[in-house]
């Protein structure tokens, strides 16, 4: 079975708008107080979770073709836009080891297409 | 709205327990294993009879009716729910590498019930995400306690 470029790209698709949906949960969480209406109304919230599912259908349309073995690992991508858009938006910094892991996750993703059949 | 009862529900609920160090590794543990399974039962979903995103129109039906996707999904739901109760109280840099142990799950599950190829390549590629999935989860600064 081979792994269409397609299916990857749909992939790195997912886990981009995977990861914005990340930036609205944590948005949405510190406004957020512990209850059913106000967590309903949070439109924060809601923006990410459904960011979360649209990433979702581009996901499973990249697992159609291809391997899961290849494409699973690929979703790691996920944390590399992540890392960007919490420096961008909410200031965290960026450390040796943060830095390190992305290194590494990079490292990983080009090893594992070189094994692409 | 009709069903929405008046008692805040989740707010009685907080920090109501909390899990030790050990309780907290197990969790995680458990949850790699949910969220394993969930990504093979993503895969079977996608070729399961009747998923068409393809023909240009989609076929809710089918989708309803494919129990792959909805058990894989569910799965993913107590992957996420063991995950958070995980974190609350264990430590992000112990846990993210636990974490990482879905991908070797995956790997094993995609060769030997799937049938894909197992190359080194792909091995190595495993073992550098994990690692550094490993070093992203240590490298957030936390006051010593």
């Amino acid at each position: 079975m081979k792994t269409p470029i397609e299916s990857m790209l749909l992939v790195l698709f997912a886990s981009f708008l995977g990861s914005f949906g990340a930036v609205f949960l944590k948005w949405g969480a510190g406004r957020m107080s512990l209850n059913l209406k106000s967590m309903l109304l949070n439109w924060r919230l809601a923006a990410g979770v459904a960011l979360y599912l649209i990433s979702t259908v581009f996901y499973l349309m990249a697992l159609k073709h291809g391997e899961l073995s290849i494409l699973f690992p690929m979703v790691s991508l996920g944390y590399v836009w992540t890392l960007l858009w919490a420096r961008l938006f909410f200031g965290e910094p960026f450390t040796g080891r943060k830095l390190g892991g992305l290194a590494l996750i990079f490292a990983g993703l080009i090893v594992l297409n070189l094994g692409r059949s | 709205m009709p069903g929405n009862s008046s008692a805040a529900p989740g707010s009685t609920a907080r920090k109501a327990f909390s899990f030790t160090h050990n309780q907290s590794l197990l969790l995680v543990f458990c949850c790699t294993l949910f969220g394993g399974v969930a990504q093979y039962l993503f895969k079977i979903s996608t070729t399961h009879a009747a998923f068409t995103f393809e023909n240009g129109s989609v076929n809710w039906l089918a989708i309803v009716a494919n129990y792959p996707l909805w058990i894989g999904l569910a799965c993913y739901g107590i992957f996420t729910l063991l995950i958070t109760l995980a974190l609350r109280d264990g430590e992000l840099s112990v846990l993210y590498p636990v974490i990482s142990l879905t991908y070797i799950w995956v790997v094993f599950l995609s060769v030997l019930v799937l049938h894909e190829p197992l190359t080194p390549w792909k091995l190595a590629g495993v073992a550098l995400i994990c690692l550094g999935v490993a070093f992203l989860g240590s490298g957030g600064k936390k006051p010593a306690q």
